[in-house]
């Protein structure tokens, strides 16, 4: 175990620094930088010496070998930069705003997760009946709504109904638990819905892999209630796959959010990134693709391990 | 008086493909339907220019947030322009893009997908490392890095940018699949005997290999249509795919049309249902597609 566990954190090293190197160079082929947006952007006449200036000052001007040199060096020591545009760390401009998105992803993960457990076993113990149709037209159709247009709906059904539109500010939510909820409980929902289907999907297909098996054959030979045969022997087995999705999931919410985040104007990393996007702020960006690839290395490798645990026959191959 | 056709004395292929379509029918009836809506939407997407009421682009300041009416079937925008006649539009640009970025990345994800199950060894391991990198990324946080790398590069009237971002997130996630597939086609004597009689790697790859993994690709191919169409309205609604004034779903749902919330629903009812309604039938045709090709999926 201890071996493989060495072996499979190796692994991440490779995976990541090539992560770094693509993101790096990719947004270098194409000329065209943060400076030319940041002073050109409105028709500006500024003068080539101040642009060559600017991009001196930003060290923008040496090769780009030393350039990623500068920048893997700065992340060995934990400096990820700093921002392009604002001029701040980018470590900070990140933190500012993971504390909103974190907090909408865990809300609708959890929203997701509690959802998803009693729908695909409905699904799977019901199957090809009108309840198991019903369960896959709402699955499906949570893989196909845009979570941005959920969020615009779920937007227009508050107005028609309540005439009313959640804050825009955020507040903490050790500061004040309920105006924090009224905010951030709608765009969890949103993204929550795709999660959720996603999780339901995968419960289902594997509840009904697993009900083929032999051992809950003899469980029910031997007469054991068939709600125990379920939650005993059946759904234990059946969500070791549901939550490698809900892991691997969890880091595709941030890609969800990019969206969502817009639709509710919430200040939280997805708006950060688009902005960055369009601003070239080629340092925050390569920040927050290291921070949300590491998120998915690691969540990647600790499913790996506890996989590992649990099937023996991992280990050794 | 009866009319007696000539009927042919052995199934020609036209009878044939027609046979399986109506296999298709009676074995995935979903899938069948979501058929249909597929054929309409490119039906509408070919011949735009006939089916569209209006011209997509044309502002009427007679008409300016007008509601849905007989004239105007889903309202109009803050342009007056007719939404009806631009979702019609903008099926062509979800196809277009969709398709092409589909199987762009499909086909070059299934090309890798093979060769590093054909080649194995040290090919196989730097292929799949590659893919490992490839797939650290959520799907549409790289395709923006693609597009902030790319910026606006158009060529003939077609956003190549958002097709090459939104074609490579697909790459390593096909490679995956079809190199399962293909490892098991790695191991069959006729791959052998296409050695043995010293055939190039290349034909041995598209010829004799890739023949064999077509079901997974197909079904791919299908999935990730519908993804993409999804990419494509992201990131038009973000502002960084299509751009105004060409009509494309997302596109219709940014900027402006938050204003209105309270004045034109319709604005942001209709496109979006447009998208879940495009999604919807790939995804459920993708499915039926799988079911059909592959039972051993099926469970």
């Amino acid at each position: 175990m201890l071996r493989y566990t060495i072996r499979r954190v190796l692994l991440t090293i490779p995976t990541l620094l090539g992560v770094a190197v693509l993101v790096f160079f990719m947004l270098r082929i194409v000329p065209g930088d943060v400076i030319e947006v940041k002073l050109r952007a409105d028709g500006g006449n500024v003068s080539q010496e101040v642009v060559d200036a600017e991009r001196k000052r930003f060290g923008l001007d040496k090769p780009l070998v030393n350039q990623f040199a500068d920048w893997m060096v700065g992340m060995a020591k934990l400096d990820f930069g700093t921002s392009m545009w604002t001029e701040r760390p980018v470590i900070e401009e990140i933190s500012l705003r993971l504390q909103l998105s974190l907090q909408v992803a865990i809300m609708a993960t959890l929203i997701a997760v509690f959802i998803a457990i009693p729908l695909g076993t409905t699904a799977a113990l019901f199957r090809d009946t009108w309840l198991d149709y019903a369960v896959r037209i709402i699955t499906i159709g949570g893989l196909s709504i845009p979570s941005f247009w959920f969020g615009m709906l779920i937007m227009l059904s508050l107005l028609a109904l309540f005439n009313w539109l959640p804050p825009i500010t955020f507040t903490p939510i050790y500061v004040d638990p309920i105006a924090n909820l009224t905010q951030l409980i709608w765009p969890a929902l949103a993204v929550g819905y795709r999660y959720c289907a996603v999780v339901a999907r995968m419960i289902r297909s594997s509840l009904l892999e697993v009900l083929n098996e032999d051992y809950i054959r003899t469980a029910r030979a031997k007469g054991v209630f068939e709600k125990l045969v379920v939650s005993r022997h059946a759904l234990r087995n059946a969500l070791l796959p549901a939550i490698t999705v809900i892991g691997l999931e969890f880091t595709f919410l941030i890609g969800g959010l990019v969206v969502t985040e817009q639709v509710f104007n919430l200040n939280g990393i997805g708006q950060l990134f688009v902005q960055s996007v369009s601003r070239n702020d080629f340092m925050l960006i390569q920040g927050m693709v290291m921070l949300i690839a590491a998120f998915y290395v690691f969540v990647n490798l600790a499913i790996d391990l506890l996989y590992a645990v649990f099937d023996p026959r991992i280990r050794y191959s | 008086m009866t009319l007696v056709l000539p009927q042919p004395t052995t199934p020609g292929a036209f009878s044939a493909a027609l046979g399986k379509v109506g296999e298709f029918t009676r074995q995935q009836p979903l899938g069948a339907v979501s058929f249909v809506i597929i054929f309409v939407m490119m039906f509408a997407g070919i011949f735009c220019e006939l089916v569209a009421p209006y011209d997509p682009l044309t502002i009427d300041f007679a008409a300016i947030l007008a509601p849905p009416s007989i004239d105007h079937w889903c309202g109009t925008d803050a342009y007056g322009r007719d939404i009806f006649s631009r979702l019609i539009y903008g099926s062509r640009t979800a196809l277009v893009i969709g398709f092409t970025s589909s199987f762009v990345g499909s086909s070059l994800g299934a090309t890798l997908g093979i060769a590093s199950a054909y080649f194995g060894g040290r090919i196989d391991s730097w292929i799949q490392r590659f893919m490992d990198v490839l797939l650290a990324f959520p799907l549409i946080v790289l395709a923006l890095v693609v597009v902030a790398a790319l910026r606006s590069f158009v060529v003939g009237g077609v956003d190549m940018n958002l097709i090459l971002a939104i074609a490579i997130p697909i790459i390593p996630r096909v490679a995956r699949v079809v190199r399962a597939a293909a490892l098991g086609v790695r191991v069959m004597p006729y791959v052998d005997a296409a050695r043995a009689a010293g055939y190039s790697n290349s034909r041995i790859i598209f010829r004799h290999m890739a023949p064999n993994v077509v079901a997974p690709y197909l079904i791919m191919l299908t999935a990730f249509i519908a993804q993409a169409i999804l990419a494509e309205a992201s990131l038009s609604f973000l502002g960084l795919g299509v751009v105004e004034p060409k009509a494309a779903w997302g596109l219709m749902l940014s900027g402006n049309a938050a204003d209105f919330y309270r004045e034109a629903p319709w604005m942001i009812l209709f496109p979006g249902a447009a998208i879940s309604l495009a999604v919807f039938a790939f995804n459920l045709f993708g499915d039926a597609l799988r079911d059909y090709l592959d039972p051993r999926f099926k469970v």
